[in-house]
């Protein structure tokens, strides 16, 4: 065995107390300076495997077998006492949330410096001076006073970078970083992304980088390995795995995400009478305006996406229509009625119209209530059926979906997140709406399984005609099923059009800034856009 | 055995072992009791005999008929205080998490300025006025203890109701009974049991200290504060009388804690294991 190998996993197995197995014999090696990129879909076990790393199991899991060597030590056979030497200190994590994992009652720098001191590495005042060097690394500002701020008075994108200083701050041989840049917006990931790649080439650190989306690793990682079900698929470097998967499932993978590189519009809809019509709105919390001046118009049968940064208003804009925001000026139209602004004032045929299907399947359906009653009750609450009636009309709204009948008896806790979403969208259909308002229905999806659920909105609103407001910050998924598409800056419409238009030159120079951060699963892709930047 | 899919441990057997034995007392009292609970059968503080398994109380009605028909009084009470204390705390404390605003403001400063007085006193003043009957006991007990039902109650309905399965059904248009009924309430459900046990304990501690005092339930019938009241003076001629329901009062309230304790360890780590390898 060579030297330099810093982390060595082998035979790692990991299973639930009940005896589910998450990791199956997965053999990871890292050395001195290389990326390894764990790819898979959720559920694969690349979490479980970088926690695994600091032979650290979930609340509920256990490592039942393997062995877990840092630096010659194996971890496995150390004591509790001798792990927790190790952890910080030779090996450190960033995790996907930095909002959810900083204590917000202390300051930057107490967090930051915690380990090292503890550790017994470096007095207090040599790592202070050292995390205001990684600071500085990171390009955060104000590198001297950056650390007595609180979490919640900085930035997601610089907290995130935070997290690299803290998990920097012992100087790691290896660091585990768990979808680091996942909850960031596009315009930011980038920049964390090249940070965090400079940081561990400067410091020589090994890492390994878990994530599921092959573009993101394709700029950071030497290697890849791909996972599925706790299961090796495929390992290789990273170059090979990109443009030549040797298994069916990374194939898949990688042609997903090419498949999304490309503009196919579908047909755009021949009838242009206009199912909403958002005229002059103004809306906001408080006296803070979220939303401005706000005009646009979605006919029947087409797909209107609504493209923005987090903070952008695109969220408040669905609110807005369905009532829960009530505007202050400007009018809602539906199919030329105008609708009152709050929510309890407006008739439930009027609610029945327009039906909403939201972000996060898992909190989106009650776990108490069978499918039967999700989705029945909108058929009972509007349309008053008896009950044989109602029954008949769930399966056929599964099926619409593409769930099988027997799943009435079903509970969303048994469920995946692609069949929640699908159970979310049978729950919009059952009200027999004109317009559905897809909030980020894809994005706290696989890539495969969104795919599967964007096709069954497209072929849906075939069927049926229905309408999509449907906001999103993926241009990959806009690009791919929306008709029209407006762009939303700070709460304003910026640009607004049929997709193709927009994402074709001219550009807005917002809209061109979004499309150019959208990573491309080329390996030399990060360093293209940092010199097109350093040249402008 | 196994309840609620998991076995409990020992000290929540013995728990359960009380409070299974107290609500079987309780239910069947009059068919267990060996005398009528108001008979005279033998002399002031009768020591035990054959006829008598724990002797006569202060004025010679048998102690074991006594403490059977006293389970069923306090027992019952309490229980049925708890149960309306809990319907009108979650109503109320849905109502102000779901609806919000205003009404929320309202019902939870009504809600601090009756917690804000001691609770024995608020008793004694409402019992005074009204005059102590079961009903009136029942009722005054239940709007107090459900100030605290309310509290929780409005606490979970808050992180309950902000969730998009939640708003989902105010977007479709349903009424706050439905919301709170269906939406909220099942979701709700494991902490509320497990709070329904121990505020339990405390109004059946409640109304034992109100019985000691003299304005809980009152005579002829028997329960359990109320007897230790009664046979106190015994304990000047080191007799056991009055130790009998003091006993009573202690097994049943230390039995509903332990299975509580139980219960609320299965809900806090449903996974069952520490984190660590």
């Amino acid at each position: 065995m060579s030297d330099d190998l810093v982390l060595h996993l082998e035979q790692l197995k990991v299973e639930t107390i009940k005896g589910a197995v998450l990791v199956d014999n997965v053999d990871v090696t890292l050395r001195r300076g290389e990326i390894l990129g764990l790819i898979g879909e959720s559920g694969a076990g690349k979490s479980t495997i970088g926690l695994a790393s600091m032979a650290y199991a979930r609340a509920g899991c256990r490592i039942t077998g393997g062995n877990i060597i840092i630096n010659g030590t194996e971890l496995r056979a150390s004591t509790a006492a001798q792990r927790r030497n190790f952890r910080g200190k030779s090996i450190a994590y960033i995790a996907q949330s930095a909002a959810a994992s900083f204590n917000p009652a202390m300051t930057l720098m107490e967090q930051v410096c915690e380990a090292p001191v503890t550790h017994g590495v470096m007095p207090r005042a040599e790592a202070q001076a050292y995390a205001v060097r990684l600071f500085r690394t990171l390009q955060l500002p104000n590198p001297e006073t950056f650390g007595d701020r609180y979490p919640h008075q900085v930035s997601g994108g610089q907290l995130q970078r935070a997290m690299a200083a803290m998990a920097m701050s012992c100087r790691p041989d290896v660091i585990v970083l768990d979808e680091p840049t996942t909850a960031l917006d596009v315009t930011t990931q980038i920049e964390v992304l090249a940070l965090l790649r400079d940081l561990i080439r400067e410091f020589g650190t090994a890492g390994l980088y878990i994530t599921h989306d092959l573009a993101v690793v394709a700029q950071i990682a030497h290697r890849i390995m791909v996972l599925r079900h706790g299961k090796m698929v495929e390992v290789g470097a990273a170059k090979q795995v990109l443009e030549e998967p040797a298994t069916p499932y990374a194939t898949a993978l990688v042609n997903e995400r090419r498949e999304s590189e490309h503009i196919a519009l579908p047909e755009p809809p021949k009838n242009v009478h206009p199912v909403l019509v958002i005229k002059d709105v103004d809306a906001g919390y408080g006296d803070v305006p979220v939303v401005k001046g706000i005009n646009l118009s979605i006919a029947r049968g087409e797909t209107f996406a609504i493209v923005g940064e987090s903070g952008s208003g695109k969220s408040s804009m669905a609110r807005v229509v369905v009532g829960l925001l009530p505007r202050w000026t400007g009018d809602v139209r539906l199919d030329g009625e105008s609708l009152s602004p709050a929510l309890p004032q407006r008739p439930r045929d009027r609610l029945r119209r327009v039906q909403m299907v939201h972000q996060m399947p898992d909190v989106a359906l009650n776990p108490r209530q069978t499918l039967a009653e999700i989705i029945g009750r909108p058929v009972g609450f509007y349309f008053n059926r008896p009950r044989s009636a109602i029954k008949q009309r769930v399966v056929e709204l599964l099926q619409l979906v593409g769930l099988p009948p027997d799943f009435v008896s079903r509970r969303p806790g048994q469920l995946s997140g692609g069949q929640k979403q699908r159970v979310c969208i049978a729950r919009a259909l059952a009200a027999e709406p004109d317009l559905i308002i897809c909030d980020e229905p894809t994005s706290a999806l696989d890539p495969l399984v969104a795919e599967e659920v964007l096709k069954i909105l497209r072929r849906l609103q075939d069927e049926l005609g229905v309408a999509y407001m449907f906001i999103t910050h993926d241009l990959g998924t806009v690009r791919r099923i929306a008709h029209r598409t407006a762009v939303m800056l700070k709460g304003e419409i910026i640009a607004q059009g049929p997709t193709a238009d927009i994402f074709s030159p001219p550009f807005h120079p917002y809209t061109e800034r979004l499309i150019a951060s959208v990573p491309e699963m080329d390996t030399q892709w990060l360093d293209g856009v940092l010199e097109r930047r350093t040249l402008q | 055995m196994t309840l609620f899919g998991h076995r409990p441990p020992l000290f929540a057997q013995i728990g359960l072992a009380i409070v299974v034995i107290n609500l079987l007392v309780a239910i069947f009292g009059p068919w267990l009791a060996p005398y009528d609970q108001s008979q005279s059968v033998g002399d002031t503080w009768a020591p035990s005999s054959a006829h008598m398994l724990l002797g006569a109380d202060q004025i010679g009605r048998d102690m074991l008929t006594r403490l059977i028909y006293g389970a069923r009084m306090t027992i019952g009470i309490a229980a049925a205080t708890t149960a309306l204390s809990f319907l009108i705390g979650i109503t109320l404390g849905f109502t102000a998490a779901v609806v919000g605003k205003w009404v929320d403001v309202a019902l939870s400063r009504v809600v601090d300025i009756m917690l804000s007085i001691p609770q024995l006193i608020f008793a004694l003043i409402i019992l005074g006025v009204f005059g102590s009957s079961i009903p009136v006991l029942i009722i005054t007990i239940a709007v107090l203890d459900s100030t605290r039902v309310f509290r929780l109650a409005r606490a979970l309905g808050m992180n309950l109701t902000v969730l998009e399965f939640v708003e989902a059904a105010r977007l479709r248009g349903e009424g706050l009974w439905w919301v709170i009924r269906r939406e909220i309430l099942p979701n709700a459900a494991a902490p509320l049991i497990s709070e329904f046990g121990l505020r339990f304990c405390f109004n059946f501690l409640f109304v034992a200290a109100l019985s000691f005092l003299g304005i809980g339930v009152q005579p002829p019938y028997a329960d359990w504060g109320g007897m230790v009241r009664d046979n106190a003076p015994a304990i000047n001629f080191g007799l056991y009388a009055p130790l009998y329901p003091a006993l009573a009062i202690a097994a049943l309230t230390v039995g509903v804690n332990l299975v509580v304790d139980w219960l609320l360890s299965i809900d806090a780590r449903p996974s069952g294991a520490q984190a660590e390898m």
